[in-house]
């Protein structure tokens, strides 16, 4: 056996803090080594091509590369491997930067030993290394998409045109998410609606999108290129005969705040959610019908023209098969009423940032829905970087939507005073500091500090803002007409459910964590699903629709060629040691092992397409007959003992 | 007028004093202004809470000249609302500690008349004990 060992110092990222002489004249001493080196760059064309020549010349037969995660660049290095003719599996990664060098940096000592620990470790499992190759399995090219906010929608589109079969999937009754609630888009004005209804109104006429609305994805079970899919259908009392034409509307009894609007406007149980809607179609609030609650009026049914109102319809399972997944769930605002120093809920003239986009848009059609006053302050920060409730996040928005609003405010009417009371301007966008100016030239004030307090003039609701200037070093107390939230963007609670129902990683926010922060930001560590827009973190609508075009891409990438390539690590049954109690059959999240009769012995047997390398079997095996490629016991054990080992010097 | 400060390895000592005494990162302040705008005493002070944690952050010693220090009645208003959760009322705390630990009272107990102490709740004399004497 002849061992090759190479030593990353990661341009300083490592040998900053682990001292590579020592460390390579250690793995030189240990048995089968052959060869030891170290390079500024081990991923590099350099450091890559050093691997494959001494594989070449040296006659390596195991590699062990000592430098990042293996999540990282494994990858890179089992490619090279393989080049090189032997088995990818022939290779090991010590990983001496996220486990050593970089939470070890103020101890530089230890972090050699435990870099010569980790090496060691990795000597003693390559040595134990079987010649694994990747099998390859059929893939077909049908996508879910979980969420058709703007997300969800371009995600879809992308795919649709490019010939992918498409589930789109939406919890509300009507495509289009919290975009389309919004006035304008900053920094260029765009009325949101104007840019967002052409591209849901493109969603039903692509032949390759089906659209479930009032759906939610229930269960999924199986794995990359054999999801199984349970979608829940709610029933929307009204059948497609419907050509909104309102009558029913208009005869419906029951008067409910409108959540589009913000409760700003009332909407009936049957309702279309906003003018541009998609699918167009009336849909029953059941839990607010007096049908469904007392068993009478019915007016809807009476009066429908077009017999398009059905109360039996009934709530759907629709099973559905698909190769990749596109998880796009959006995310809810921050509930104000959470700080309480805010008074949110309590204090009439204390709004959200959102409920004031409606607004606009109301004042700009020539409807006002309530005073908006004169004097006008915007709180920044309301749910965002506060560990106090709990979100130490930025939400990365606000800034830049609080200035948007601002100016909007203050053209439409010049007389007005528009504060925005901030703790930091992050204006970081293409065009975002050009915006930031033009609002300062419109003359907004921007004043930097964080408001501690509101507190609510019984008699008058006028509401004074209690802060510090921290630039002057002033305290203001001032009143105000009407005080803006800007509330920051929480994980929604669809998001929560879906991340249940995929058994996703979360990030320490709540948000969907992806495979790798810069490298793989739309991919997760369950193959095949992507994720993408605010699901993801919080972001804006640029962001949010290069995110979802990058996440259809990768799943094009992985179902274009048909075919894609399976890991070889899977479990594997001692058949004489098993004794088919099938404990294992239980474990398994996969449904990939069944019990057989053999040899007129029960036994347990895999399907490696199936499996997909998780463990959990061979961890619950009573007798140790599951066993795990390239994990097997025997590794586990030395590399055990090679980490508890006395260093051989 | 204003004064130039110099940033000098001298004033990492202070900081790392305060950082110590008091138990919390400094350098964590943010500088948002919430203790400040929240502080029932502000306007009694003659720097506010939030200049004070700046002028600790830049390690100048003069932050123990202030009156702000003295006047914080240890509410804990900015303790319970800062964003980053720093404990302030305890940089406070730690800043009276750098004097008084030097045998430096705030007040001096027996210039306090003899009527006056007649009537003062016990508590209040307690409590001024601990927080200006040494």
């Amino acid at each position: 056996m002849k061992i090759g060992v190479y030593v990353c110092h990661c341009g300083g990222n490592i040998s900053e803090v682990v001292d590579i002489k020592q460390l390579t004249s250690f793995a030189e001493k240990q048995s089968d080594v052959a060869i030891v080196r170290d390079n500024a760059h081990m991923c590099s064309d350099v450091g890559r091509n050093l691997v494959l020549e001494d594989i070449k010349k040296h006659n390596l037969d195991r590699i062990v590369v000592a430098a990042c995660s293996p999540q990282f660049h494994g990858k890179t290095f089992m490619d090279i491997v393989k080049k090189a003719g032997l088995s990818p599996y022939l290779f090991e990664m010590a990983n001496i930067r996220e486990q050593c060098s970089w939470p070890h940096f103020d101890e530089p000592e230890l972090a050699t030993r435990k870099a010569k620990d980790l090496v060691n470790v990795g000597i003693a499992k390559v040595k134990l290394d079987e010649s694994l190759e990747r099998k390859s399995m059929p893939i077909g090219k049908r996508v879910l998409v979980v969420g058709a906010g703007i997300a969800g929608i371009q995600a879809a589109l992308d795919l649709g045109d490019a010939g992918f079969e498409v589930f789109l999937v939406e919890k509300k009754p009507t495509i289009g998410g919290k975009m389309a609630q919004l006035s304008r888009t900053f920094p260029t004005e765009d009325c949101a609606a104007c840019i967002l209804s052409p591209k849901m109104a493109d969603v039903p006429s692509n032949p390759n999108i089906t659209l479930f609305t009032n759906s939610e994805v229930e269960k999924v079970s199986g794995f990359i290129g054999n999801f199984e899919v349970t979608i829940n259908k709610k029933p929307r009392y009204v059948n497609d005969n419907c050509v909104s034409c309102g009558i029913c509307e208009e005869k419906c009894p029951v008067k409910l705040p409108n959540e589009f609007e913000q409760g700003l406007t009332t909407r009936r149980a049957i309702y279309v959610p906003f003018e541009f809607a998609v699918p167009y179609k009336y849909v029953i609030d059941e839990p607010n019908c007096i049908y469904f609650q007392k068993g009478k009026c019915g007016n809807c049914k009476k009066v429908c023209p077009h017999d398009a109102v059905d109360f039996e319809q009934k709530p759907e399972k629709i099973e559905i098969k698909v190769d990749t997944i596109i998880v796009a769930s959006g995310y809810d605002i921050f509930d104000a009423s959470e700080k309480k120093v805010y008074g949110f809920g309590t204090n009439e003239n204390v709004i959200t940032s959102l409920e004031m986009e409606r607004m606009i848009v109301h004042e700009a059609e020539g409807r006002p829905t309530r005073k908006i006053g004169n004097r006008i302050a915007f709180i920044q920060c309301v749910g965002s970087r506060d560990e106090q409730i709990g979100n130490e996040y930025c939400s990365r928005i606000c800034c830049m939507y609080a200035t948007k609003l601002s100016q909007l405010l203050k053209r439409t009417d010049p007389k007005r005073d528009v504060y925005v009371f901030y703790t930091d301007l992050r204006a970081y966008g293409k065009g975002f500091e050009e915006y930031y100016k033009r609002a300062a030239r419109t003359g907004v004030k921007f004043i930097r500090g964080r408001v501690a307090e509101l507190i609510e003039d019984p008699e008058t609701k006028k509401v004074t803002v209690k802060v510090e200037d921290t630039l002057a070093r002033q305290i203001i107390e001032s009143e105000f007409d009407l005080v803006v939230l800007s509330v920051g963007m929480q994980p929604g609670e669809g998001t929560g459910k879906i991340a249940e129902v995929l058994r996703m990683t979360r990030s320490p926010g709540g948000f969907l964590q992806e495979a790798h922060p810069k490298f793989k930001p739309v991919d997760t560590l369950n193959d095949g699903v992507f994720i993408c827009g605010c699901a993801q973190g919080p972001k804006d609508i640029p962001d949010t629709v290069a995110q979802a075009s990058a996440a259809a891409a990768r799943a094009i990438r992985l179902m274009n060629k048909g075919e894609y390539e399976v890991e070889p690590i899977t479990a594997v049954v001692d058949e004489d040691l098993c004794s088919g109690c099938a404990t294992c059959v239980s474990v398994c999240p996969y449904d990939a092992v069944k019990t057989e009769v053999k040899d007129d012995k029960r036994v347990a047997k895999v399907n490696e397409f199936l499996c997909q390398g998780c463990g959990s079997c061979s961890a619950a095996c009573p007798s140790g007959a599951s066993q795990q490629h390239w994990f097997m016991s025997s590794q586990l054990k030395a590399m055990v003992g090679a980490a508890l080992g006395e260093e051989e010097e | 007028m204003i004064k130039k400060i110099e940033i000098s390895p001298e004033n990492e000592k202070f900081l790392k004093k305060v950082n110590e005494l008091s138990g919390q990162v400094i350098t964590l302040c943010e500088q948002c202004g919430t203790c400040s705008g929240g502080c029932p005493l502000v306007t009694e002070m003659d720097i506010t809470p939030s200049q004070m944690m700046r002028i600790v952050q830049l390690g100048q010693k003069e932050v123990l000249d202030y009156k702000a220090i003295w006047v914080c009645a240890s509410c804990f208003t900015c303790t319970v609302r800062c964003p980053r959760q720093i404990d302030v009322s305890k940089v406070a705390e730690a800043l009276r500690q750098i004097i008084l630990r030097q045998a430096v009272d705030h007040i001096d107990i027996k210039a306090i008349p003899k009527e006056e102490i007649a009537c003062l709740p016990q508590i209040a004399l307690v409590s001024a004990c601990r927080k200006f004497t040494g």
